[in-house]
């Protein structure tokens, strides 16, 4: 459909052949522009739907008590669906931990959380379609199980601030909210997430176009290419500072793989761009000391190389 | 009446703060609206998920940025 509209307009309302490069380019723009906003509004608001049942404090509930590994498992699976913006990072800890969570189950869910998102969900599936989605949560939800699990063997609770130790958190209450206001809720995501990103996305998208258009054919192979020893782990240092511009990285992406990057590396460039975030590591520094956060960095980096490499291997 | 915004100093929390202080000027109330980012005192209501909004000491809202309105239909 969205195809069938970019060919109209380039071929048809402007008379441009849509094999010439600056068609291409052109078709690329229209086709992906639209495709994404429409992709990325229907899925926001439907996981924001979703979401509403899952908040933080009633994560809290359900894993408090349990066995580790099946607190562990739990808290990976409710990373994925329950809502939580970098900024109440330190409250969750402060919470989790509180509540004699484990340590290592509480970094569990910090993984798996930003990693399996509405946002690099859309990438997935308009990018690589449900096939790879489904194996980067699969994949997505076992790092933030190992990865937990390592920390959690470590015994690194010193490195936690002491005074998370004496916060005594209240009763939580937790609202009950109508079917009505949880739709209002989505929406206003969906809203919100269009305004922060548009600009991002187009800028992300010409230059995608560009690439698509004007980049010669197999250039990327030899340097990106499934044969690269190193493109993985350089994806995954990129990665790490474009956090905020996930969705504008995307057309790019896209195009790139077009030209040869190959989709092990693509992936491992999301999962580190949505899991290691400077701003998040700035917040986790008011509650746990430079040596933890150093050994989460670096637990999540060799996992997130690892999958690079395992998805190269096996697509 | 106690009106208090908890969040630790996200761009959403001080968002919420004004529009809490817009409904209340609609409203024509003169209350002092107080913005918590004490940790340990944000965690005293049991908040995970900020900005929070607490009116006369029950928390009405979490990990929500409220509209005016919807500000407006809890002052009520």
């Amino acid at each position: 459909m969205f195809e069938a509209f970019a060919d109209w307009v380039v071929e048809d309302v402007l008379g441009v052949s849509v094999t010439s490069k600056f068609g291409g380019a052109l078709h690329f723009f229209i086709y992906d522009t639209l495709k994404i906003l429409v992709l990325l509004s229907v899925m926001v608001f439907v996981i924001s739907f979703v979401r509403s049942y899952f908040p933080p404090e009633k994560v809290k509930q359900w894993i408090s008590g349990k066995k580790k590994g099946v607190a562990s498992v739990l808290a990976a699976l409710l990373g994925v669906v329950s809502p939580f913006c970098s900024c109440s990072t330190v409250p969750l800890f402060i919470g989790f931990v509180e509540a004699g969570i484990p340590l290592g189950v509480t970094f569990t869910f910090l993984i798996s959380s930003p990693i399996v998102n509405e946002v690099s969900l859309v990438m997935l599936l308009s990018i690589f379609g449900w096939k790879i989605a489904v194996l980067y949560v699969l994949f997505g939800i076992l790092l933030a199980i190992i990865a937990g699990a390592m920390i959690g063997k470590l015994k690194l609770e010193k490195y936690v601030e002491s005074y998370v130790f004496h916060i005594k958190s209240g009763e939580s209450t937790i609202q009950k909210m109508t079917v009505r206001e949880r739709l209002t809720y989505a929406k206003t995501n969906v809203i919100d997430i269009v305004k922060k990103i548009w600009l991002f996305l187009l800028i992300g998208i010409g230059i995608g176009a560009w690439i698509h258009g004007y980049v010669p054919e197999d250039l990327l192979v030899r340097y990106a290419g499934k044969e690269s020893i190193f493109a993985v782990p350089i994806a995954v240092f990129l990665g790490v500072p474009l956090y905020s511009n996930a969705v504008g990285s995307l057309p790019m992406i896209e195009a790139l793989m077009g030209k040869g990057v190959a989709p092990g590396t693509a992936l491992s460039f999301m999962m580190a761009m949505t899991a290691l975030s400077f701003p998040e590591m700035v917040l986790l520094r008011k509650v746990i000391k430079t040596q933890l956060i150093g050994v989460f960095v670096l637990v999540v980096t060799i996992g997130i190389i690892a999958i690079g490499y395992i998805f190269n291997a096996i697509l | 009446m106690t009106i208090k915004v908890l969040g630790t100093g996200c761009k959403k929390c001080r968002e919420l703060e004004q529009n809490v202080k817009m409904a209340l000027a609609q409203l024509q109330l003169d209350v002092q609206v107080e913005k918590v980012e004490d940790i340990e005192k944000i965690m005293s209501y049991g908040v995970m998920s900020t900005p929070a909004l607490v009116i006369n000491e029950k928390v009405v809202s979490t990990g929500k940025l409220l509209s005016v309105d919807e500000v407006l239909r809890l002052l009520k």
